[in-house]
């Protein structure tokens, strides 16, 4: 419990200006502008968009320099901004089948329809630090080639063809939504997915890890990994049609599993879903390994009490607002808590007899 | 029904264009094309949100991803045509050039305007999509087998 303690007005208004001030840093350096963060730290406005739950590359962008590049200050402000805003309706199931595509490999297939292609991609790099990004350097235009036409087929829609993979069946059951009813056990997949999109990435990543080193293993390949654009199409009720209301960056990840058969599941392999807003690759592997994880139920697999199969436990420590609104409260006033804390041990003290031993030695 | 949906395709597909545009295009468009008509709002310009949705699996249930900006306006002009705007992110100005850019489509407007503001839009978003389809194309990994050594 926390009471209202008055008299640190004056103080907590001086911190503030103190933080803003701290914010802008040496005047003598330029200030940092929104559309350069937009621009030049976009897969940290990626992140931001996708655990804020809010795309809008610019509003990301701003948070960010807000909070100081401090993450999850900035998704705390993008969630609480979407607060304040009016939802219109809800999209169409964006087809991911037709994105244009930045990026699109796969670790199962190397001569697969639509080919390998690695998009603007950190691997094969050294990791060495390059300093002439210190030195303001201008860059060469990328190479171009004539590209080929059409959509790129999923993966999975090969291997589903010799029936050798689970299929994901069309289905339109409208899906629950945890951010207008609370999260509640048990949880279905379109649940879990919506929690899983919007979790925390290092959280989600250390699930995912662990499945990998025994933890509920599942074996999973990256059947597919696709970072591009996709329309986004909206229903207008005054209209009675649906329109594109604009374009969102996707990552998607479908994992393809190892996987015996259970009581229920003939021998196929099983897949992992990850599909996560902007160009977030580490997030939506994880995202995939945690949500194919999570399907052993589902499955007729059995529960070895791995965590990341405990969906209680990933869902409701997958939020990093929740989790750190929670961790972060313990540092306010707490005095009055405390008071009763500090009888309650001298009471005890006092019972057990240890003030009078100490007065005896005295 | 059919009907009515192919009805409104074109519509639809001016609608998704307009609300794609990169920001003041539209209204930079409009205005070197014509004198803006007087008009009434029937909404004025307010920004909210969309829910996205996708399918689990690609194909499968949908579910909830997160949400985008969108702002919205309808307004009315006085020769009485209704043009509504749906647009992503948080652009009033934009969004209010789209609504009109709407209404006039449906007046004597409509070939004029399909000819200096949809068609550049669309070359537009169609040049700025081949450039990056073609930088991605250039990462497209051409596998040769390497010849075994014989001995």
């Amino acid at each position: 419990m926390y009471v209202a303690v008055k008299g640190g007005e004056r103080a907590i208004e001086n911190a503030h200006a103190w933080l803003a001030e701290e914010r802008r840093g040496d005047k003598g350096v330029a200030e940092l502008g929104v559309a350069q963060i937009r621009e030049q730290l976009a897969l940290s406005v990626n992140r931001v968009m996708a655990e804020g739950s809010l795309y809008d590359p610019d509003l990301a962008a701003l948070a960010i320099k807000q909070a100081r590049g401090d993450l999850i200050e900035a998704i705390f402000l993008i969630r609480a901004y979407r607060t304040t805003l009016p939802r219109f309706g809800a999209s169409e199931p964006v087809d991911t089948g037709a994105m244009a595509c930045d990026r699109r490999i796969s670790a199962t297939f190397k001569d697969l329809p639509g080919g390998q292609v690695l998009g603007p991609t950190f691997d094969y790099t050294h990791r060495l630090l390059d300093f002439k990004l210190a030195a303001d350097g201008e860059v060469a235009e990328a190479p171009s080639r004539e590209a080929a036409a059409g959509d790129v087929p999923h993966v999975t829609d090969f291997l589903n063809r010799e029936g050798l993979i689970e299929q994901a069946p069309h289905d339109d059951t409208p899906p629950p939504d945890l951010t207008r009813e609370p999260l509640e056990m048990p949880a279905d997949r379109a649940l879990r997915l919506q929690a899983l999109t919007r979790a925390d990435e290092g959280f989600t990543l250390g699930l995912a890890y662990s499945t990998q080193r025994g933890y509920g293993r599942n074996h999973a390949f990256v059947g597919e990994l696709r970072i591009g654009s996709v329309p986004v199409e909206m229903d207008i009720p005054e209209l009675g049609f649906a329109v594109e209301v604009g374009e969102v960056t996707l990552t998607e990840c479908e994992t393809v599993n190892q996987f015996t058969g259970s009581k229920t599941e003939p021998p196929q392999f099983t897949r992992g879903y990850g599909l996560v807003f902007g160009q977030t690759e580490r997030k939506a592997i994880s995202m995939a390994l945690v949500d194919r994880a999570l399907r052993w139920e589902e499955l007729g697999e059995d529960n070895v009490g791995a965590p990341a199969q405990d969906a209680e436990f990933v869902l409701y420590h997958a939020d990093n607002i929740q989790a750190t609104g929670f961790l972060e409260h313990i540092k306010l006033p707490h005095y009055v808590d405390f008071q009763s804390e500090l009888e309650l041990v001298r009471k005890l003290r006092r019972e057990a007899g240890v003030d009078q031993v100490a007065e005896a030695a005295e | 029904m059919k009907d009515t949906l192919d009805e409104n395709n074109p519509r639809k597909a001016w609608m998704g264009l307009l609300a794609k545009a990169p920001e003041g295009r539209v209204a930079a468009l409009l205005d070197e094309a014509i004198a803006r008509p007087a008009f009434n709002w029937l909404r004025a310009p307010e920004i909210g949100t969309t829910m996205v949705r996708a399918r689990a699996g690609a194909t499968g249930a949908p579910f909830n991803l997160g949400e985008m900006t969108i702002t919205r306006c309808a307004l009315t002009l006085e020769t009485g045509e209704v043009g509504h705007a749906y647009i992503q992110g948080r652009r009033k100005a934009d969004a209010e050039a789209a609504a009109l850019v709407d209404a006039l489509m449906q007046t004597d407007a409509a070939t004029k305007l399909r000819e200096v503001l949809l068609a550049p839009l669309e070359a537009e978003s169609a040049t700025a999509k081949a450039a990056r389809a073609a930088k991605a194309a250039a990462t497209k990994v051409d596998f040769f087998t390497m010849a075994r050594g014989e001995d």
